[in-house]
């Protein structure tokens, strides 16, 4: 099951960033067609992942700089500002039932660069 | 006893100690064993809970108070006649003659007539208008005729009680629940409840009471009751007089005594029916249980010792032995808005013990504590304002329990955590009563909480009957269970998250013998998963403190908190701030003038901190480098504003300027700084020193604080401001330099190793088992043999310190990382904006 849920609407692929740009487990933001867009490299998982840079909570431009994880499968990113947490696959938020999801994009690494689909 | 075939007992009386008694005989009573049970009782309700009498006005019906109905004595067979008083005894035909005539044959009797109210020989008492407060019919009398006189209308209402002992204090507080104008209460002696507390104490009380719209009258010899058949006022000794439309007397309580003493049985002069500690009267055949006994040269107006007394007539009955001991009569007072505590020896004085008084007049607290010449025990106390330690200290009392050290503590509340200088509820002994009325221990009640799952004080009510008698001991159920849950709590490890099966503690003392020295490293060999935003910066902790490596190294940067990750705190907008060390508040004008200039460059605002230095607001993250990088170059260093780690160490000017200072507690302040300055523990630790005891610094509200004295300096540990405010304690005074900081070393490091994530070190020392004692213990008299250890682990940190700002600035590979798009280094982020504020910017409100 990937993160593709708008299946019928055509994919751009965007060259993001270099492999390296993104540190290890860990995730940092790219600028993609005026969007800000956080990307995730779960090296433990061997996945990546991108979503939103935005956190719905107070609309601050901080998931990049967040903290990823699981929850029991689930893997996770923590909001630096509150620690809202956001499902890395679906985007839904896992601890508090009234913040709004987050867009997530799907990724594509090949040769070092970091694609990602908008 | 042997067995008995068709054994008869009969009861006269049922109050609350004859129902007692009836539960508590049946209860006993065994299969195969044969008795009747005949009770008699004068009343036209059966027994009721007097002790709640009062609320009969305000809240509850006859029906709330009745301890058992009717058909429970049906029930057990127990052959029940009210509204029927015995009214002779034949104890050669060892038979029982009632008013309507019935004729009951016994083999034993047990008397459970109570008492009356005792009426004084004052002229006039017999006018309308005159009650006594003892029984639900007196208080119907009192309620109709209070809707009377409001009826007519004629002016004021006065009510007056006439005694200010226990009773007449709750009847006057009843009084005003009826809705009387004026409240009155006239006591004889110069003190309200005289035998319950002393002057100081009555004189709080009596404050507080009038506080509450009563009107006291102390001194006051009651010659007469005026009016003509209906009372219209009370006429005292020394001339004065006071107008009432509403009399309750309440002067005491007179056993009832006249169906034994008519019986022949030997009888107090002053009343009361005379038993040996049987509780058998001079006819072995014939029991007295309850207020109208006099056992030990006393009678016992309360109603625990009455359900004991009838605990050991059930059980002699059924076979047994037993015998009644002297019993406690500490006394609370409920209802009257103020508390009142006495127990134990109030009036015990000196020399033959120490009395430890603390008043506090704007407060209306009184407390007074009498403590054996050694100091080693509580022989009694007096508590008027703030009866809340009146549960352990009464506990203390009867238990024996060797007092702290400071027994002053116990009423003063210690200046830590604790409620008191005793331990809590679990340090009393198992066999502790806990509920006098119905004679059920600490251990009793662990029981129930603890391995039959009643958690709550009405399921422990249903479970051991604990609170239903005076409900005295509600306070000290609740404090137990809480005390059980939590204790269970300690029990289920309070382990990291569902990565990490292990506390922190035990992570910790894992991580150092593996030399772990990644996260990865310690989740592979020790947890599961993927880890998450609690386990993360814990482990972090856990390694900083531990090898004291720059935190952003290996695969440190991305499980730390977002703060420590870009050794800065993020703010609205997700900008950062930048705080550099101004070890003890100290610094030159050079300085200032940099951080001023450094400020202009990037636009940042600045503020004085509450910590005695300098915060840079709203830095780009992509700056941060540079910011750093100048602030470095004029010998600054980072501050860990954004860490779990040395704030900042406070200082006063001290000896260096000021002219009340002993002791420089500014050089003071900067060695201590720069010497635990970087290190990481389980939460930030603040600091500061004082140059005297006039404590300019707020050292007591830190995690360590020191106080200059004239003999050298006093180490102040585990206080704390922020959300829940606590002081600090003393942890050693008069020590020189050196001790003082092998000490802070030790407690450091001892707190670094042993305490929860994100948990203050007032926290830790209100968790840990033996409190201050126990910490003074291992950190000053090294009872575990690890002062050394302690000591060498905390210079190894000491000696590893290096500015995690120098490093990031000087190494590119992490430097780069400071960039807001990766893709795009030079481009700050575009939805960054600020709104001017004064003459400078702030961060722009957010959704
Ligand atoms: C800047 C400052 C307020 C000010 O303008 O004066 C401040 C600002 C913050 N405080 Fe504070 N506290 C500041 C002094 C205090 C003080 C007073 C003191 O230290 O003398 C206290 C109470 C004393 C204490 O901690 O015992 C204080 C109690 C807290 C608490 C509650 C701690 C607690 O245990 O209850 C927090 C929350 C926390 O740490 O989890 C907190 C957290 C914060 C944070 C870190 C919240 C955050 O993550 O953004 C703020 C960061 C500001 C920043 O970006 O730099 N701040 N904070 C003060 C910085 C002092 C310094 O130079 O380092
Ligand atoms: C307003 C008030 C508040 C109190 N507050 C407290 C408190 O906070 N804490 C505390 O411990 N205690 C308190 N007490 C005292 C407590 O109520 C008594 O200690 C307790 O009721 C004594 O029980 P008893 O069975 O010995 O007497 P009682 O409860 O008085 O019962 C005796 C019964 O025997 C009946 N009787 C008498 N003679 C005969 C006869 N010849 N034949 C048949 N029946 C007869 C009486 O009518 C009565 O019903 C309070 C009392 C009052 C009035
Ligand atoms: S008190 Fe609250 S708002 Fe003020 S600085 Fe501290 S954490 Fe921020
Ligand atoms: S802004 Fe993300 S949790 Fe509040």
């Amino acid at each position: 099951m990937e993160s593709i849920a708008i299946d019928n609407q055509p994919l751009t692929w965007h060259v993001a960033c270099r492999v390296d740009d993104i540190p290890q487990n860990g995730g940092a933001c790219a600028l993609i067609d005026g969007r800000q867009i956080a990307i995730f490299n779960f090296t433990r998982r061997g996945q990546w992942f991108a979503t939103d840079n935005e956190c719905p909570h107070r609309r601050q431009m901080a998931l990049g700089r967040g903290m990823i994880g699981s929850h029991a499968e689930e893997p996770k990113v923590a909001c630096p500002f509150h620690k809202r947490t956001f499902s890395l696959k679906t985007g839904q938020c896992l601890n508090d039932e009234g913040c709004s999801p987050i867009q997530t994009y799907p990724v594509r690494v090949s040769a070092g660069i970091v694609y990602v689909g908008v | 006893m042997s067995v008995h075939t068709n054994t008869r007992i009969v009861v006269i009386g049922n109050g609350m100690v004859g129902y007692k008694f009836c539960e508590k005989f049946v209860a006993k009573e065994k299969k195969g064993q044969s008795f009747s049970l005949t009770v008699f009782g004068e009343e036209a309700r059966a027994a009721y809970d007097r002790v709640h009498l009062s609320s009969y006005l305000s809240c509850k019906t006859a029906d709330d108070l009745t301890l058992a109905p009717a058909d429970w004595y049906a029930q057990q067979g127990i052959q029940l006649y009210l509204g029927d008083p015995v009214v002779e005894i034949d104890r050669t035909s060892r038979e029982v003659r009632s008013h309507q005539g019935r004729i009951v044959a016994y083999d034993y009797l047990v008397l459970a007539t109570g008492s009356g109210a005792f009426v004084p020989p004052v002229a006039g008492v017999e006018k309308d208008g005159v009650f006594v407060y003892r029984t639900l019919e007196d208080l119907d009398l009192i309620q109709s005729y209070a809707h009377t006189v409001r009826q007519e209308g004629s002016g004021t209402f006065r009510g007056a009680v006439l005694g200010g002992g226990l009773l007449g204090l709750e009847a006057a507080k009843a009084l005003l629940d009826l809705g009387v104008d004026e409240a009155h209460v006239v006591e004889f002696a110069p003190r309200l409840m005289p035998r319950q507390i002393d002057d100081a104490g009555s004189q709080v009380l009596q404050r507080q009471l009038e506080s509450l719209g009563l009107s006291v009258h102390l001194n006051k010899n009651t010659q007469s009751i005026t009016g003509d058949a209906v009372i219209t006022g009370l006429q005292f000794a020394d001339g004065s007089h006071l107008n009432v439309n509403l009399l309750v007397i309440s002067a005491g309580i007179r056993p009832r005594d006249e169906l034994a003493r008519a019986a022949g049985l030997d009888t107090h002069p002053r009343g009361g029916i005379l038993v040996n500690e049987q509780l058998q009267t001079s006819d072995p055949a014939i029991f007295a249980v309850g207020e109208c006994a006099v056992v030990h040269q006393m009678v016992y107006g309360l109603v625990a010792p009455g359900y004991e007394m009838a605990e050991v007539v059930a059980t002699q009955l059924l076979g047994a032995t037993s015998q009644f001991k002297p019993f406690d009569m500490s006394t609370k007072l409920k209802l009257i808005g103020t508390d009142v505590g006495s127990f134990g020896d109030p009036f015990a004085s000196e020399p033959e013990c120490r009395t430890i008084v603390y008043e506090n007049k704007a407060k209306g607290i009184y407390k007074r504590i009498n403590i054996s010449a050694d100091g080693k025990q509580l022989l009694g106390g007096i508590l008027v304002g703030d009866a809340s330690q009146y549960n352990m200290l009464l506990q203390t009392c009867k238990n024996q329990t060797v007092l702290p050290p400071d027994p002053e503590d116990i009423i003063l509340g210690s200046r830590g955590g604790e409620e008191t200088g005793l331990g809590g509820v679990l340090s009393l002994p198992d066999e502790a009563l806990i509920c006098s009325c119905e004679a059920i221990t600490k251990g009793q009640l662990c029981h129930e909480i603890a391995n039959n799952g009643h958690t709550s004080v009405d399921a422990l009510k249903k479970a051991t009957k604990a609170c239903t008698g005076c409900g005295g001991c509600t306070a000290m159920v609740k404090d137990l269970v809480g005390a059980v849950l939590n204790q269970q709590g300690v029990y289920v490890r309070n382990t990291l998250c569902e990565h990490f099966e292990y506390t922190r503690q035990e992570l910790l003392d894992l991580v150092k013998m593996n030399h772990q020295k990644t996260y990865a490293a310690v989740l592979d060999a020790f947890g599961r998963g993927d880890g998450c935003e609690v386990c993360k910066p814990a482990v972090a902790s856990i390694l900083a403190s531990l090898w004291n490596e720059n935190i952003l190294r290996q695969d440190r940067a991305t499980i730390q908190d977002s703060n420590d990750r870009f050794l800065a705190n993020i703010q609205r907008g997700g900008t950062y701030s930048v705080v550099p060390r101004i070890p003890g508040g100290e610094i030159t004008p050079e300085k200032l003038i940099v951080i001023g200039q450094v400020a202009q460059k990037y636009g940042l605002y600045t503020k004085i901190t509450g910590g005695q230095r300098i915060d840079l607001f709203g830095a780009h993250v992509g700056d941060l480098p540079s910011i750093w990088e100048e602030l470095i170059r004029a010998g600054f260093e980072s501050g860990h504003a954004y860490g779990k780690s040395l704030r900042t160490v406070k200082s006063c000017v001290g000896t260096t300027w000021c002219r009340f200072g002993v002791q420089d507690s500014v050089s003071f302040a900067i060695e201590l700084e720069n010497r635990y300055k970087g290190i990481r523990a389980p939460h930030k630790l603040k600091s500061a020193v004082s140059g005297c005891t006039r404590e300019c610094a707020e050292a007591q509200s830190k995690d360590f604080g020191i106080i200059a004295t004239e003999k050298g300096w006093n180490v102040y540990v585990c206080g704390n401001g922020g959300i829940k405010p606590q002081h600090a304690q003393l942890l050693a005074s008069d020590v020189d330099k050196t001790t003082c900081i092998r000490l802070l070393d030790r407690f450091l490091m001892f707190y670094i190793k042993t305490a929860d994530p994100l948990t203050r070190t007032a926290t830790w020392l209100n968790k840990l088992e033996g409190g201050l004692n126990y910490l003074k213990a291992v950190v000053v008299d090294d009872v575990l043999g690890i002062a050394n250890q302690l000591e060498n682990e905390m210079q190894l940190l000491v000696d590893t310190y290096a500015c995690e700002w120098k490093e990031v600035v000087e190494t590119p590979e992490l430097r780069q990382r400071f960039t807001h798009f990766v893709n795009a280094p030079a481009v700050k982020d575009p939805t960054v904006q600020f709104a001017p504020m004064r003459d400078q910017i702030r961060a722009r409100e957010w959704a």
